[in-house]
This record gives structure tokens, C-alpha cells and sequence, in this order.
């Protein structure tokens, strides 16, 4: 028997998609019954709790949670997220429910005995609800009492390896796409210069030094599966120079419908029948710059005009492969809205190389001179998109020492306010006004 | 319930302290095949919405079936995906950025026995627990934030309206009949948590009523300068308040005329609530992406101003979705991502196409990028 009512939340189960409150219902279940014998650290009913909580947040129209209090594992600024109820009587369970963000493996592959570690030591020492995973990317631990905060660190350090993730003005758990793990557009591999900078920044990660959130993400290509571009203050995208590989017998296989080459990769195999696939109509007059043609049998590239964005890669995946001279692009200060309105990353680095051997260092110099200037000129709570925006791109690239180039802007200013600095002016700025008088009289 | 300890010895906390160790390295848990093939594919191929086979230059294959879930996920339901990736997948897996779960194998003949186990688990309620989909040009599972299960900023909750939206576009998640992929985002406040705003689809949380101010209490529980500068729009200034009986206490002052209802100030100040039944509800955004696919990436643009919390199951909400994405199935080229159909179409055809109305909430107001939007042109469509 529930030990609260839920009938707002019981109209959640119906439907095909996986309801989390029939989820939530078992695991309740499953506290209670406790047949694996496990002498739970915070209270048995806590996800009783949960559910009573939320269904009256969904009678309300309002949350009943409270705002966060400062909780976390000591030396750490990060990782831990205070959470009270703010009505401790009825629901005793919840009153204390704090996550904890635990780093995730870059990729996101995980074996069963290692997320079985994880859900022993969770159903110990929390309420079992978790996130798979949360909007940055974490494993969230969804809901523990202040006392194992401590020990829960101590079994994830000590036991299984493993670290926090990241919260407030850190720098936050960076996230990558699969990349080469699976994936043939993979122009470098995600995860390992993610998990590389994981571990060369975890200071930044786990002590807060800087003047608000900071976010890596990484794409191994344009399409940018993690969102890199619209999520992350520094967008690290693979891409390539030079020539797109074209095999044309399977080019030919495409034109000619073969049923082992479908367009896109196959994306497009269900109810609907969109004709047979036509190279004129679906990649050559949708390519944004052009620079395709058949000449002949033959499918043709102007790679100079090409600007990667992967539409003919996508659709004939098998005739079409990234070049072989192959790096990222580096965008900064994209964010969202909040509060000078949504931010895209802007390029600042065109190309840059991806070499392990080096420790990645052409990555790592541009990163520190970033921080160095924020942490130097940002203010509380300022995005570096938002310190890009008051102090301007230039200012962007003096720090970094990165050289203007066409491919920094969509297009050139349209206004001729240029704040010219004196030493680019010949002569500079102080001049003789008497002299000057002498020809132009008051 | 007897404490147990970790081993941790709160009185020498550095006793044996290990830290910054990060995350686990990602290769202990690839699978073999993905070992052996790293950086060395040659293809892949969608055989049927949710299943995927990704071939080797060496020949290799590795058959993906993909299922969604609700991201919000219990260990009952994580040990229960172990038990079926130690029966089918040698005891590996992997989770995507959009919270869904992929299993893989190695032979063809592996992935029929896989799908039937998937398919034939439900829980109580009935709901599937591993739904197959979420591929190529359809819906996909939906990227969201905590809502009222766990923060204290929330406008309307995340998994309820996630699950309301995925049992509408269920078919759609199962299909492939789209004009090309199309993600739905959700964030329940507008700090977005989730960052909706580059979604085809996105809805989003919005309270609409500014701050009450505690003034008995937020002396005591605030530190006063925190909540000032906690305002993006300097509505917040200290003030000295007289209750009721008299007494003189600090406080603040809020111009609720320049209030974002962000809630930036109820984070530094539990004073300032802002949580209202009448005043909170939804956004819709529509038209945003991140691909560089074709055209740029860009911004979701609001196109439901807004629209009341209807618990459980948000019928408005759902409807306006369901409108956008019948819409666009019907009027977009293949390729096309609702974002570019709207633009070929103009703004104008697509209210009128997916029959939401125009208010003046939707023409932009917000500093200096508002006139960007306004249009500058006499071409336009009546």
C-alpha cells in the first residue's frame, strides 16, 4: 500500500513511453520489501517520500523544493547540490535530498559491474533515483542526507575510482560525443582529448576560482550530436582541410537505388515513401555552396568552396568520407539566454591540430589564455561569451594571440566606429597645438 | 538503521584523502569489437528505426539497438538494463547525449533475440520500459531538466511534461517519416538547465509573477548584497521596511516592472519567492538547431507566448506540439529541419500553417538584438 495518494501522478503511467512514476512506484516497492537485505543509511521510504512530494507540486502548480544551503565534501566547491524539502513534516523522507554529480565516462559506455557498483553503493547510502544522465552530463545521485556526502566520496575515491563532477563557478564536467569510439565522421577522437582535459583541469573542475560556470563540449564533426556550438563556453569541433574522399563506384550504387545503399544512411526507412533517391535533387542543388556536379558518371567536389557542413557525408555515407588532414575548429561564449540573450559560439580558432603526443598543448595554450583573461577581467556571474560581448572580439584575440582572419566574421562591420589605438596611428596622439595653430587660426 | 562507515574518519578528513582522480577512462568499458575498430570505421547504416549497424574497415560489424527511457531513472531499472547487457551484450552498454541507451552486439543474429527482450518488458502502469526508436528523420528522446522533482526555480515540471510530449509523438519516435531529424528539448525555468534554445522544438518553464519579499525574514537569512547583485536587470535595490508591529528591519525593494522572472534572486535569497500557480506555466520555442547540416546552426524562436501548467498531462501544451510537428511533416522538403521550413516558408505561413496564434509577446523586446528580428523589408506574404 502507497504511503501517499498519488492520483496526479498515477494518470503518469498510462501511454506507451517509459513513465519515471511507475519507475519511482518500483523502486519504492522494492525499498520496502528489501529482499537484498540492504541496511539502507537514509530513510527506507524516502521515494514514498519523493512521490508524495511531487504529487503535491503537481496539485499545487509549484515546487516544493528549497533553495540549495551550502553542503559539499570538504576541499571540494563543487559537485554536491543542497537540496531541502520545504515541507519536512509531511514528507520526513525527503527533507534532506541532495545530489551529488558523478563524473561519467567520456562516450558514455559503461560495463555492468561498474554501473552496478554504482547502484549497490546508491540503494546504501541514498534514495536509489538517480539521472541517466543530467543536462550537463553527469550520473546524477539524486537525493542523500548531509552525513554521506562524505561517505559516499570516500567509496566512489577509494573503491571505484572515481570522481566527482563539477558545480557552481567551476569548471563543469566536461562532455563529448562518441566519436571515433563508433562513428566514421569522427575527425578526432572526442574521448580521449575529453577525458585528457577532464583530468588536466580537475582543480578547476572541483575548486571554484572562476567568476561563473565554464563548459567544455566536444563534437568529433559538424553535426555536432553534444551541441557543443549552443552549449558550451569553448565548442571544440572536428573538421578537416583538405579533400572529401569520394568513391565513385559507390556513388553509382547510390543513383542506381541499390538497396545496400540508402539515402542517408538509411534515416529515411519508414511510413512514409519519399520516391527514389536522386543525387541532383537531394545532395548536389542542396549543397549550401555549390560546389558539386556530375560530370558524367562522375560525381565532382570543388573542395576549395566546400565548407564541411557534412549534408553529402550524411547522405551518402558510403561514397563520401572526411579528408585525411583532419583537426578541430575551436568556437567560444555560446550560452543560453540568460541574460543578454542566447550566445552561439563564435570562431576563434579556424584549425587547430589534435596530438596526443604533445599533451595536446595548441589546446591547452588557447584554453589558459582564455581563463587567464576572464578570471582577470570577468565579472561575477559573467559568461565568457558575455566578457567577449562588452570587450569585443579583438580584445578576444590579443589574449589568445590569434590573428584576425576572414573567417572570424559572417560578415565585416557595418559601422566605421573602429577604436583605433594610438601605436596604430603614425605619429600617435600627442601633437602640438601651437604648431598646429600656426597654420589654422582661431 | 545503524551507520556504517565508508572507512572515512570525520575527524582526520585529509586522512588518506584521495582526490581529483576524474572520471573513470573511457576504454575500460568499451566493448570488444569497439576496442578493436576504434577510428578504423567505414560506415553505417539505419536497418530500421531504432537499429543500427556500424561496419569496420576490417570487416567488423556492431549491431546497435536503441531504446528510450525516462532520463530520471531508478537502480531497480539500471540493474535491470545490466541484466539484459550481461544476457545479450556481454555485459556492455552505452547511454547517448539525449538520454536514451543503446545496446550493442556483435552478430546479426544476436539483435532479433535482443529486440523481443526489450519489447516484451513493461512496467505496472503499463508504459514501455524499453521502447526501440529514436533514429534518423524522427523523434528522438528528449533532453530535459529536473523540474519539480528536485529544483527550487521550477515553472512547470520536466518529467511530466517529457512524458506527456513523448506519449503524443510516440509513433514518431518509433517512425522514420519526418523530413529529417527533430529534436524536442525541455528546461523547466528560463536559466535552462537543458539549454533549449537551439531545439526544433523546445519547451520551457516560465514564471510570470515577480518575487514576494519575506521582509520579517530575509534579514535573517540573507545576505542583502548577494540578492542585489543576483538581479540580471538591477530590479533589486536594499530597502529599509516598518512591519507591521512596528519594528524597523532591512530589506529589499523590487521594481517588478523590470523583473525577468528568473528567480536568480530566490537562489541567493530564500525570501523571494516567486512559485504561483496562476503565474507560472510554458513557453513553446520552435525552428532551432546545432547541426551545421546545410544551413548555419540557430536560435528556437518563441512561438507560444504561454501557456498554464494543466497537470498531469499539459493537453494545451501537447496539442500546440502536435500541431507544429503535423505541420511541418506535411509542408517540409526532405532534409529540411523545422527551423529552415519555416524560414523558406516565412513566419508568417507558419502560424498560419500550424494554426498557433500571433500575439505581441512574440515581437522581441530584449535589449539591443530585438530590431534584428523586426522586419526590414517590404517583401512579406498576406
Amino acid at each position: 500500500m502507497a504511503k501517499h495518494e498519488t492520483p496526479f501522478l498515477d494518470q503518469l503511467e498510462s501511454g506507451p513511453w517509459p513513465s519515471f512514476v511507475s519507475d519511482l512506484k518500483q523502486q519504492a516497492e522494492v525499498r520496502a520489501k528489501n529482499e537484498a537485505g540492504v541496511e539502507f543509511q537514509i530513510p527506507v521510504d524516502c521515494v514514498e517520500d519523493l512521490l508524495g512530494v511531487v504529487e503535491l507540486s503537481y496539485k499545487h502548480g509549484r515546487t516544493h523544493w528549497k533553495h540549495g544551503g551550502i553542503v559539499g565534501v570538504f576541499g571540494y566547491g563543487g559537485g554536491v547540490i543542497g537540496r531541502y524539502c520545504d515541507q519536512p513534516k509531511l514528507f520526513p523522507g525527503v527533507e534532506h535530498f541532495h545530489t551529488m554529480r558523478v563524473a561519467q565516462p567520456c562516450g558514455k559506455y559503461y560495463t555492468t559491474d561498474y554501473l552496478r557498483s554504482l547502484t549497490k553503493l546508491w540503494d546504501l547510502r541514498g534514495s536509489g533515483i538517480t539521472n541517466m544522465h543530467g543536462a550537463t552530463g553527469d550520473i546524477i545521485f539524486l537525493g542523500t542526507t548531509t552525513p554521506q556526502l562524505e561517505e559516499v566520496f570516500y567509496e566512489l575515491t577509494h573503491n571505484l575510482n572515481q570522481d566527482l563532477g563539477g558545480s557552481g563557478s567551476n569548471l563543469r564536467t566536461p562532455a563529448d560525443c562518441l566519436g571515433s569510439s563508433r562513428c566514421e565522421y569522427a575527425c578526432y577522437d572526442s574521448n580521449a582529448l575529453c577525458h585528457f582535459l577532464t583530468n588536466e583541469y580537475q582543480d578547476e573542475l572541483h575548486r571554484p576560482a572562476f567568476p561563473y560556470k565554464f563548459k567544455f563540449k566536444f563534437d568529433a564533426c559538424p553535426n555536432g550530436c553534444v551541441a557543443s556550438i549552443a552549449r558550451s563556453d569553448m565548442s571544440f569541433i572536428g573538421t578537416w582541410k583538405d579533400d572529401i574522399k569520394i568513391d565513385q563506384d559507390a556513388v553509382a550504387k547510390y543513383i542506381a537505388n541499390d538497396e545496400a545503399y540508402p539515402a542517408n544512411a538509411g534515416a529515411f526507412r519508414g511510413s512514409r515513401d519519399w520516391g527514389p533517391f536522386d543525387i541532383n535533387k537531394e545532395v548536389i542543388n542542396l549543397c549550401p555552396t555549390k560546389c558539386m556536379w556530375m560530370e558524367g558518371d562522375e560525381l565532382k567536389i570543388d573542395n576549395s568552396n566546400c565548407t564541411r557542413c557534412m549534408h553529402c557525408i550524411n547522405t551518402m555515407p558510403r561514397a563520401l568520407k572526411i579528408g585525411d588532414e583532419r583537426g578541430l575548429s575551436i568556437l567560444v561564449g555560446a550560452k543560453a539566454p540568460i541574460l543578454d540573450g542566447a550566445q552561439m559560439g563564435s570562431l576563434l580558432v579556424p584549425f587547430v591540430e589534435v596530438n596526443p603526443d604533445d599533451d595536446y598543448a595548441a589546446i591547452t595554450e588557447i584554453i589558459e589564455s582564455i581563463w587567464d583573461w576572464w578570471m582577470e577581467e570577468g565579472k561575477n556571474r559573467e559568461r565568457l561569451g558575455e566578457l567577449i560581448m562588452r570587450q569585443g572580439f579583438q580584445k578576444l584575440l590579443e589574449v589568445t594571440g590569434i590573428e584576425a582572419q576572414p573567417q572570424h566574421v559572417a560578415y565585416p562591420r557595418t559601422n566605421p566606429y573602429i577604436f583605433w589605438k594610438e601605436d596604430e596611428v603614425e605619429g600617435g596622439w600627442e601633437r602640438d597645438v601651437v604648431e598646429y595653430r600656426k597654420h589654422h587660426l582661431r | 538503521m545503524a551507520f556504517i562507515s565508508s572507512g572515512y574518519n570525520p575527524d582526520k578528513p585529509m586522512e588518506n584523502r584521495i582526490t581529483d582522480i576524474g572520471p573513470r577512462k573511457y576504454d575500460e568499458f568499451y566493448p570488444e569489437v569497439i576496442k578493436k575498430n576504434k577510428g578504423k570505421w567505414s560506415h553505417h547504416e539505419i536497418l530500421e528505426p531504432g537499429v543500427l549497424v556500424h561496419v569496420a574497415e576490417s570487416g567488423d560489424e556492431i549491431y546497435t539497438v536503441r531504446v528510450g527511457g525516462a532520463r530520471l531513472m531508478s537502480t531497480t531499472h539500471i540493474n535491470e538494463i545490466c541484466e539484459i547487457a550481461d544476457k545479450h551484450c556481454d555485459g556492455h552498454l552505452r547511454f547517448t547525449t539525449r538520454n536514451n541507451i543503446e545496446f550493442m552486439v556483435d552478430s546479426k543474429d544476436k539483435v532479433e533475440p535482443l529486440k523481443n527482450d526489450l519489447k516484451s518488458r513493461k512496467f505496472a502502469g503499463g508504459s514501455f520500459k524499453f521502447p526501440i526508436g529514436g533514429t534518423g528523420a524522427g523523434v528522438t528522446n528528449i533532453v530535459h531538466t529536473q523540474g519539480w522533482i528536485h529544483c527550487h526555480t521550477p515553472a512547470t515540471d520536466a518529467s511530466g511534461t517529457v512524458k506527456a510530449t513523448m506519449d503524443e509523438l510516440f509513433a514518431d519516435f518509433q517512425d522514420q517519416r519526418l523530413p529529417a531529424q527533430l529534436r524536442v528539448s525541455m528546461a523547466c525555468c528560463l536559466n535552462m538547465c537543458g539549454a533549449v534554445h537551439c531545439s526544433d522544438i523546445a519547451i520551457l518553464g516560465y514564471h510570470r509573477k515577480p518575487p514576494m519579499i519575506d521582509h520579517e525574514y530575509l534579514d535573517k537569512l540573507c545576505e542583502i548584497p548577494l540578492a542585489v547583485s543576483a538581479c540580471p536587470t538591477a530590479a533589486i535595490k536594499p530597502a529599509k521596511v516598518t512591519l507591521e508591529d512596528g519594528t524597523e528591519v532591512k530589506s529589499v525593494d523590487v521594481k517588478n516592472e523590470r523583473c525577468m522572472f528568473c528567480g536568480n534572486c530566490y537562489t541567493m535569497c530564500p525570501s523571494l519567492p516567486l512559485a504561483d500557480t496562476e503565474g507560472d506555466g510554458i513557453v513553446l520555442m520552435a525552428g532551432g538547431k546545432v547541426s551545421n547540416r546545410i544551413s548555419d546552426p540557430k536560435f528556437s524562436k518563441v512561438v507560444v507566448a504561454f501557456l498554464p501548467n494543466e497537470m498531469p498531462r499539459w493537453p494545451s501544451m501537447t496539442d500546440a506540439i502536435h500541431k507544429m510537428v503535423n505541420a511541418y511533416s506535411n509542408g517540409a522538403n526532405k532534409y529540411e529541419r523545422l527551423g529552415d521550413w519555416a524560414d523558406r516558408i516565412g513566419w508568417e505561413k507558419f502560424f498560419e500553417v500550424c494554426e498557433l496564434d500571433f500575439t505581441h509577446h512574440l515581437i522581441d523586446d530584449f535589449r539591443q538584438q530585438a530590431y534584428m528580428s523586426w522586419r526590414q523589408s517590404t517583401q512579406f506574404k498576406f
